[in-house]
């Protein structure tokens, strides 16, 4: 398998994190692998809510220490904040999830 | 005071809902008359005291309490605060655990917290909830039955998102346990039948149109517990201070008063919320409607919106003439999401929160059904994210 694409949204609030995955998820052959970088508490929730209604795979989402991955402090104001990685699998684009207002 | 001009859809009443007229009326008849400090002797104090006795037997009897079981407060939040933090201290020899859903409001939750913590052996046992924010009977009531546990919380119906929730099943399983269960029934009170099945409840006044620093906690004798207050003897050492009297009135004859129109509000309410699920189900895009669709209160409905934010959709409607609440990140103070939404796993983002209040035409519902689609349209394309 080959390296991951990476978006980094460390820093930005809801929604700016999601859109940024999406706008790097379109046009992407099924199949494709993305990981999310995110400090916003609302992230991991709303990138599982959008590939369900987008029909791709949340793969896994990890909480890691800021320091470990970006070897920096990143910081939002309120002390040390969570970072996520959240790996996603791109879906067949084009075919809306069929449950996502169950 | 009027409330919104008659142009406006205020569809944000949970909690503050527009005044009802008996409220209103009641007010000032009993602001004149019972103006009075209800615990002096005087004939002035003995009439506003008999007008404040006179709104308890009322208020008891819509809740098919006893009079003697019900106690005014300030408000919603200190109502519960004092009943989680009375009711701990009172059984600290059952122990110093705490069980509560995870979609209690901040103020159970808080003071379950604020309870538990330092105390020997304390815990604040939060039980989770499915995708439509409902506990499980067998978890929660597991959790309450463990060794330990001092006061066990469940809400009647969560305020938010709407969904009912077992008390039922719940409060057998915590009578066998000898748990006090305590009931925030702040959203469900003069909007669906709350039954018997607590041991302490809490209502908010003005959720059902009365006035909105009131409220009301009901509980049963057999409850053992204790002020974590300093001492006062009015509202029978529950809320120190008291409340106001004239308030008092408002929310019992109030209360009284959408009791008798309940079934009939709630019906119409139910079919409106129906059509508001349907159509922004099926006319915005990229969009999660929350909540049980069935078991639920019958004026909350709450949807989500992807790639927008909360107060950007908030604001756009409010322009059109819409008022609504939101449980999104940029909406709070803390730029957290709503735990409510956060418990139950749904897309937190674009969050709009619409709770009816009990006068609503059908008119102003459908136009609000009109205006969303292209008020969340507007903002995405604000975003650049139409095509996403």
């Amino acid at each position: 398998m080959t390296e991951p694409l990476v978006v980094d949204a460390r820093g930005q609030r809801c929604p700016l994190p999601v859109i940024a995955l999406a706008r790097r998820a379109k046009g992407l052959a099924a199949g494709t692998v993305l990981v999310l970088l995110a400090t916003d508490p609302a992230a991991r929730q709303d990138v599982a809510a959008w590939a369900r209604l987008r029909g791709h795979e949340l793969v896994s989402s990890e909480l890691v220490n800021s320091r470990q991955v970006s070897g920096q402090h990143v910081s939002t104001g309120a002390g040390d904040p969570d970072l996520w990685r959240l790996t996603v699998c791109v879906g067949s684009a084009a075919s809306p999830s069929p449950a996502a207002s169950s | 005071m009027t409330g919104a001009p008659p142009s406006r859809g205020y569809l944000d009443a949970g909690g503050h809902a527009p005044v009802h007229p008996m409220a209103r009326e009641a007010f000032l008849a009993a602001w004149s008359e019972g103006w009075a400090d209800p615990r002096r002797l005087h004939s002035e104090g003995r009439r506003a005291r008999l007008l404040l006795d006179g709104a308890r037997e009322s208020v008891a009897g819509s809740l098919g309490a006893r009079p003697q079981e019900v106690f005014f407060a300030p408000s919603h939040t200190q109502a519960l605060h004092h009943a989680v933090l009375g009711i701990a201290a009172g059984r600290r020899r059952a122990g110093a655990r705490v069980t509560v859903s995870a979609v209690e409001r901040a103020a159970v939750l808080n003071a379950g917290r604020l309870a538990t913590e330092g105390a020997p052996g304390g815990t604040l046992d939060v039980v989770p909830v499915d995708r439509h924010g409902r506990v499980d009977v067998e978890a929660m009531s597991g959790a309450l039955s463990r060794p330990g546990c001092a006061l066990a919380a469940l809400q009647h119906a969560n305020g938010e998102v709407g969904t009912l929730q077992p008390v039922a099943p719940v409060h057998e399983a915590a009578r066998a346990a000898g748990v006090p269960l305590l009931v925030d029934a702040g959203a469900s009170v003069g909007h669906v039948d709350v039954g018997q099945h607590w041991d302490a409840l809490a209502a908010d006044a003005g959720d059902w149109g009365g006035p909105p620093d009131l409220a009301v906690l009901a509980v049963r004798p057999r409850v053992r517990w204790l002020p974590a207050w300093p001492e006062d003897d009015a509202e029978g050492g529950w809320f120190p201070g008291g409340v106001s009297v004239p308030a008092a009135l408002a929310a019992a004859a109030s209360l009284a008063a959408v009791l008798r129109d309940r079934e009939q509000a709630s019906a119409r309410r139910r079919r409106l919320v129906d059509v508001v699920r349907r159509r922004v189900g099926a006319e915005v895009d990229d969009v999660e409607v929350v909540g049980d669709p069935v078991a639920r209160l019958p004026h909350v409905v709450t949807f989500s919106c992807l790639y927008v934010d909360g107060e950007a959709v908030v604001g756009e409607l409010d322009r059109r003439g819409f008022s609504v609440g939101s449980g999104s990140a940029c909406t709070s103070a803390t730029l957290e999401p709503s735990h409510v939404l956060r418990a139950m796993g749904v897309l937190t983002q674009g969050n709009i929160r619409v709770v009816l209040p009990m006068v609503v035409d059908e008119e102003t519902v459908v136009r609000f059904c009109d205006a969303v689609p292209d008020a969340v349209r507007q903002v995405r394309a604000a975003l650049g994210v139409e095509d996403l």
